[in-house]
C-alpha cells in the first residue's frame, strides 16, 4: 500500500472536506480514488494537492475520479477559457449544435448524463447536452 | 393475629432467600460479556447490568448479528431483559468506477473532444493507456488530467512538457 503512503496527505484531506462515498484502491500501481467532493473549490484543492505531491501529476499513479455534488436544478457556471460552449442535441460531438452558452454564463443542469456530457439549460430556455468539463457547480 | 405474623415472617424470609439467590448484576455482566465474547461478527463489545437489566453496546457486522447479540445475552441466566444499543456499521462504500476502466472508441472519443480546446497536444491510445505529447500550460495540465480522471483513463503524460 506504497501509494496510500505516498497520497496520505490526499486522502486525508479528501476525508477531512467530507467527500461522500470515498473509496480507494490500488490496483496494477495506479491509485484509484473515487468519491462525491461537496463543492468546486473542495475538488480543485484536491487537484492542487495532487499537483503538490506528485509533481506535474506525471506518474500516472494516480486516477481520481471525484466528482462533485449537483443535483438537477444546480446552477453551473460555464467554465471555458473564453470561447462558447456548444450545447448540443445529443451527448456527443456529433450532435448538432442546438445552443450555445457563453464564458462565464450561468446554466441550469438538468441531469449528469454520464461522466464527460451533463444535460443543461440556459436561461434563455436553450436545452442540450454540454461537455461537463466544462461546467463548474457553483455553491 | 399469629397467623398473619406467621405469614408475614414466610413472605419477608422468602423475599430475601429469593433475593439472595438471584445472581448477582456483577455476576450475569462477566456472564454475558463471556457469551458476547465468543461471537466474532461483534467489536467494542460493552456490557452493562442493573437489577437484571442488561444493556449491550458495540459495533455489530449486520442487522442479524445485533439480533442475534440480544439472543445470547438473553439466554444468560438472570437476565430479565436486554437494552440493544448495538450499532450496525454502515455498508463498505462501493470500489472506485474507474477500476473497470475500458478504453472503448467511446472511452477514445471522449478524450480526443476533451484536448479538441487544448492546443499542442496529441494523444495516441496504447494498450489501456492514453500517451499524451506535447507543450502545455501548467493551467491546461491539470484540465487535461481532469479530464481524464473523469473519462476514468489511465494515463502517460511523460512526453507532456511545459509551455515556457
Amino acid at each position: 500500500m506504497a501509494l496510500q503512503d505516498k497520497y496520505a496527505e490526499l486522502l486525508q484531506t479528501a476525508t477531512t472536506l467530507g467527500v461522500t462515498d470515498l473509496a480507494s484502491t490500488e490496483q496494477a500501481g495506479v491509485l484509484h480514488v473515487s468519491g462525491t467532493a461537496k463543492s468546486t473549490a473542495d475538488y480543485d484543492a484536491l487537484w492542487e494537492l495532487y499537483a503538490k505531491i506528485d509533481p506535474n501529476m506525471a506518474s500516472g499513479d494516480l486516477l481520481i475520479n471525484i466528482d462533485i455534488k449537483a443535483d438537477a436544478g444546480a446552477r453551473l457556471k460555464v467554465t471555458t477559457d473564453s470561447s462558447n460552449l456548444n450545447i448540443r442535441s445529443t451527448p456527443s460531438t456529433e450532435g448538432d449544435i442546438v445552443g450555445k452558452a457563453a464564458h462565464n454564463e450561468m446554466v441550469t443542469l438538468v441531469e449528469k448524463t454520464n461522466d464527460s456530457w451533463w444535460k443543461i439549460k440556459t436561461d434563455n430556455g436553450e436545452e442540450g447536452y454540454a461537455f461537463a468539463q466544462y461546467l463548474s457547480p457553483e455553491a | 393475629m399469629k397467623l398473619t405474623k406467621l405469614l408475614m415472617a414466610v413472605v419477608v424470609s422468602a423475599t430475601m432467600l429469593f433475593v439472595s439467590c438471584k445472581p448477582k448484576d456483577a455476576d450475569i455482566k462477566a456472564d454475558v460479556e463471556k457469551a458476547l465474547a465468543a461471537d466474532p461478527m461483534m467489536s467494542n463489545t460493552t456490557v452493562d447490568v442493573k437489577d437484571g437489566v442488561v444493556t449491550i453496546g458495540g459495533e455489530c457486522k449486520d442487522d442479524a448479528c445485533k439480533a442475534h447479540c440480544e439472543e445470547t445475552a438473553k439466554a444468560v441466566k438472570g437476565v430479565k431483559s436486554v437494552v440493544n444499543n448495538c450499532t450496525v456499521a454502515p455498508p463498505p462504500p462501493p470500489p472506485p468506477a474507474s477500476l473497470t476502466t475500458v478504453l472503448d472508441e467511446a472511452t477514445q472519443q471522449t478524450v480526443k473532444d476533451g484536448l479538441k480546446d487544448i492546443p499542442g497536444v496529441t494523444v495516441e491510445f496504447v494498450g489501456d493507456k492514453a500517451v499524451l505529447k506535447g507543450e502545455v500550460t501548467k493551467a491546461n495540465r491539470m484540465k487535461i488530467m481532469q479530464m481524464l480522471a473523469s473519462a476514468k483513463v489511465l494515463s502517460d503524460v511523460s512526453g507532456l512538457t511545459d509551455k515556457k
